[in-house]
């Protein structure tokens, strides 16, 4: 029976409609200690003084512990995927508002809650810097120096630079845009800005550390369990297999559970008090964790006069918030793909990873790519209506096609980005005519395309074992926080070795049984894992074969695997265990150029339509229809695969419409779902979804990852609706209906009287 | 002051069916009430009454847990989404939850489930207009809603 391709609800769906799934937010131990976090109140500023004496001796707390107590434990107790420039507690400096300076334990999270507003810091305040453009000037130093990881070669050379916020700048030399500049019919320039926002998994971080002799067990809600294992034993000196990293389900992550956030704290605070100690953070306290980059992208194009696109150039500034994260990753893989899917022979692309005195910012749906997709996708609108050129048309005439060279000089395989715009257009009846409404309600329709580098190279290893009985476990540090990764897997498995997908048995990850993974982020996991567990389920079956050869079954005959264990060990006994890795292939891009052949092992293709009402009295933009389209290959779970495709377009709506972080003096004034808006079921418009009917040739049984492919074109698709609509342009986001009004009104020449 | 005069009173109710008795102090909210009882299934997510992570039902009708004291419960019978399995098969609504793939990480999910029972226990065949107005304390930050919807849906008719 074919297990890839069936339309399987995912194996743990029981335990979640039951309320019985297994979150690290539900386990307690014996002996555990709650952790509270006490914050930073000024976004910079040298620490003078931390008083936690009346902290200390509220009744029920156990200890309170500032940076300094770390540093007696730890004697570089900086951590980070990028760049080791994140103290566990701060040290010394403070560099956003809500940075963890001290944490209270109790036996009751109520009393440690209460012991932290007991404590008292001093700070000598310093000028701070918000803005990612005034951050490239060096007047404020959020870090007096730069301290790369050493784990990425390409950052080696930023050891000890003194004197910026620039934590890695990315340039990409394609072609020479200047000269085409110079020559091109017309030069079209625009800047876009995209706003802070954040995940928000409804399971808000959490971790627990049990402490051993030199040892550690952390369990938490993270989506690299590999690498916290790594960054752990780094920390204290140890070999990796003293810290065993435990991952049940995750409630949720989209990006914001990678790498170390909250392992590192209770790692350190466990081995102080050498007891369990969990943190568990409240949703306001998210919004001190970790986010997404604001930006500003200047792009400016030359068309030619065919209408053919000849020169891009594109200066893109991420606001990477007090500590690095995984923001310079994202400053250059996003980087490849910042001039969009065009067929364009000139581009320069500048991208720059900035330090400011906000939250820091990682890696959320689409790592960088939705900033980019805003920006670009505007952008060829703007100039489709400028040479008044239909802009499905216009961008047919541009677009990257299988075989051609993308800007960073890798060929474009596998990429179905003309069957996405083709879907959309199809399905919004781009070229039939609409109700474009009347008096104060206007409609239009929009329509925008993106495409992203996957992540690489990184590292999957999969375990695949038979037992005695023929049942079969998979064993691998993917995480599935309910993109169905394991569902996904098991349907793998389950084809390779012909046996039911719910029948397999998928071990959660647990660093000291499952191998080794990169993460699960950058919608890697069905291509570098999925890969992974293809070849170790068919190492299993060949070794099955061998193994029926040595029990002196005649070959060429298919014997049920428990024939083939009895035959060989007399009875129900032993197992077969297959075994394998998978890394892609990656060459790093020149350092002169930025560029490379070979930039990524799939290319993932998204895009959205939208037809939208627009009030012109009140600016209110009321979403008629969304259509979203990807390429994900072929799926190997269709019905999973529609609804990431689906949940990832209705989060980014959510970073269009209303979604920002808003801040005064460096505070963060609406830290709470009350006064952040995330999408609710009344928000929700007409969606449809297609997956467009594509191989990815390379990837497991023809599939490629899909978690991000969603979020790519909808701001911009909305923002060109808009632009249909009413004749103006949005190029900041969110797109509110304030924001709407003061375009109309400055459209109309009577501006709103605080313009 | 939390710590220094908390002071347990014992209350007694039914949970799920069956008479239970505790001491509790009076600050703690339902939510951790029902965590003594190793009940997980109602989750304090925003703790403001505004996601539906932590819906239960009291006397019948759907509460945030993240706000409703637990010593409220004294006398009275609480309902949580471990009720609706307790006899070893589905209820209608976990069913179709199911089928229609209502749900990716499943935090939010039992606020949901307790939601539609009490959505289906008072219209039994409610319009699209009703299953949004029931659910607009209920977010999903997954945004599996356009499947929540025809999974209520799905219920209703077998319902």
């Amino acid at each position: 029976m074919n297990q890839v391709g069936r339309d399987i609800p995912r194996l743990e769906v029981r335990a979640k409609v039951t309320g019985r799934a297994d979150y690290t937010h539900n386990l307690r131990l014996p002996g555990m200690l709650y952790g509270k976090v006490f914050r930073a109140t000024v976004p910079h500023g040298r620490i003078r003084s931390i008083d936690t004496q009346a902290a200390r001796e509220l009744p029920g707390v156990y200890r309170v512990v500032t940076g300094e107590d770390i540093r007696k434990l730890i004697p570089e107790p900086y951590y980070g995927p990028a760049f080791h420039d994140q103290p566990i507690l701060a040290l010394d400096k403070v560099r956003y508002v809500g940075e963890p300076v001290a944490a209270v334990l109790a036996g009751d999270p109520h009393v440690a809650e209460l012991a932290v507003q007991l404590i008292l810091a001093e700070y000598d305040e310093l000028p701070a810097v918000y803005d990612e453009v005034a951050a490239m000037q060096p007047d404020t130093l959020v870090h007096d120096v730069l301290r790369p990881a050493g784990t990425f070669a390409d950052l080696k050379h930023l050891q000890g630079r003194k004197g910026t916020n620039v934590a890695l700048d990315y340039h990409l030399r394609r072609g020479d845009a200047d000269k085409a500049f110079a020559a091109a019919d017309r030069v079209i320039e625009h800047t876009f800005k995209t706003q802070q926002c954040l995940h928000l998994p409804f399971e808000p971080h959490v971790a627990i550390a049990e402490p051993g002799d030199d040892r550690l067990t952390i369990y938490t809600s993270n989506q690299t369990p590999s690498f916290v294992r790594i960054e752990i034993a780094r920390l204290f000196g140890w070999p990796e297999n003293h810290v065993r990293v435990k991952v049940p389900y995750l409630g949720g992550g989209y990006g914001s559970k990678v790498y170390v956030k909250l392992e590192a704290l209770v790692a350190a605070l466990a081995m102080l008090v050498r007891r369990p100690v969990k943190i568990a953070l409240t949703m306001e306290e998210q919004f001190y964790m970790i986010t997404k980059h604001p930006t500003t992208f200047r792009i400016k194009s030359g068309v030619d006069k065919e209408g053919r696109l000849v020169a891009r150039s594109c200066a893109v500034y991420w606001n990477g918030g007090a500590y690095a994260d995984i923001g310079p990753r994202v400053t250059q893989k996003s980087g490849f793909t910042a001039a969009g899917p065009y067929d364009i022979d000139n581009v320069s692309i500048d991208s720059y990873a900035l330090y400011t005195n906000r939250t820091p910012a990682g890696a959320l749906r689409g790592f960088g790519v939705p900033q980019l997709v805003w920006a670009y996708e505007s952008h060829t609108d703007l100039i489709a209506r400028e040479l008044g050129v239909d802009p499905v048309e216009f961008r047919r005439k541009n677009l990257l096609r299988d075989g051609r060279p993308q800007a960073s000089g890798t060929v474009l395989q596998d990429a179905a980005i003309g069957e996405v715009l083709d879907a959309l257009a199809v399905r919004i009846g781009w070229n039939k005519p609409f109700d474009r409404g009347s008096g104060t309600l206007r409609r239009g329709r929009g329509i925008a395309i993106g495409f992203k580098a996957s992540i690489s190279p990184t590292t999957s290893v999969a375990v695949v074992n038979v037992s005695a009985d023929g049942s079969v476990y998979l064993y691998k540090s993917t995480v599935d926080m309910g993109q169905g990764s394991d569902t996904a897997f098991a349907q793998i498995v389950g084809e390779v070795l012909d046996v039911k997908a719910e029948d397999v048995r998928v071990v959660a990850p647990d660093t000291d049984i499952t191998p080794y993974d990169m993460g699960t982020l950058g919608s890697r996991s069905l291509f570098h894992m999925g890969t992974a567990v293809r070849l170790a389920a068919e190492d299993a079956r060949a070794k099955l074969r061998a193994l029926a050869t040595e029990a002196g079954l005649p070959q060429g005959t298919n014997y049920p695997p428990a024939e083939i264990f009895k035959k060989r060990y007399g009875m129900q006994a032993g197992n077969v265990i297959g075994t394998a890795s998978y890394v892609p292939n990656y060459k790093p891009p020149d350092p002169q150029t930025g560029l490379s052949d070979n930039v990524t092992p799939f290319w993932m293709v998204g895009g959205a339509a939208a037809e939208v009402e627009v009030d012109t009295e009140t600016g209110h933009v009321r979403i008629l229809r969304l259509v979203n389209a990807a390429d994900c290959g072929k799926p190997i779970n269709p019905g999973v695969a529609r609804t990431q495709l689906s949940g990832a377009a209705i989060m980014q709506l959510g970073f269009t419409m209303s979604e920002a972080m808003h801040l005064d003096g460096g505070q963060i004034t609406n830290a709470s779902l009350a006064d952040y808006k995330i999408p609710g079921i009344g928000d929700i418009p007409p969606m449809e979804n297609e997956l467009v009917a594509a191989e990815q040739h390379s990837g497991p049984f023809g599939a490629k990852g899909l978690g991000e492919s969603g979020t790519f074109g909808v701001s911009p698709a909305i923002a060109n609706a808009i632009h249909d609509a009413v004749g103006v342009r949005i190029t900041e986001l969110p797109i509110t209906a304030e924001a709407v009004l003061r375009a109309l009104r400055v459209k109309a020449g009577q501006p709103l009287d605080d313009e | 002051m939390i710590g220094r005069t908390m002071s347990a009173r014992t209350i007694n109710f039914t949970l799920n069916g069956e008479a239970v008795s505790t001491t509790i102090e009076p600050h703690r909210n339902l939510v951790e009430l029902l965590q003594r009882f190793d009940l997980f299934g109602a989750r304090e997510s925003c703790g403001q009454g505004l996601c539906g992570c932590c819906t239960v039902l009291v006397d019948g009708k759907a509460v945030s847990g993240c706000l409703y004291f637990a010593v409220w419960v004294d006398g009275k019978s609480v309902t949580t989404v471990e009720h609706f399995d307790g006899h070893g098969t589905l209820s209608n609504v976990q069913q179709a939850f199911i089928e229609c793939g209502a749900f990716q990480c499943g935090f939010c999910t039992p606020g949901f489930v307790m939601m539609a029972h009490q959505l289906l226990k008072e219209n039994s065949d409610p319009s699209e207009d009703d299953i949004r107005h029931y659910f607009s304390g209920n977010l999903c930050r997954c945004a599996a809603y356009p499947e929540i919807v025809e999974a209520v849906r799905r219920a209703a008719k077998a319902t």
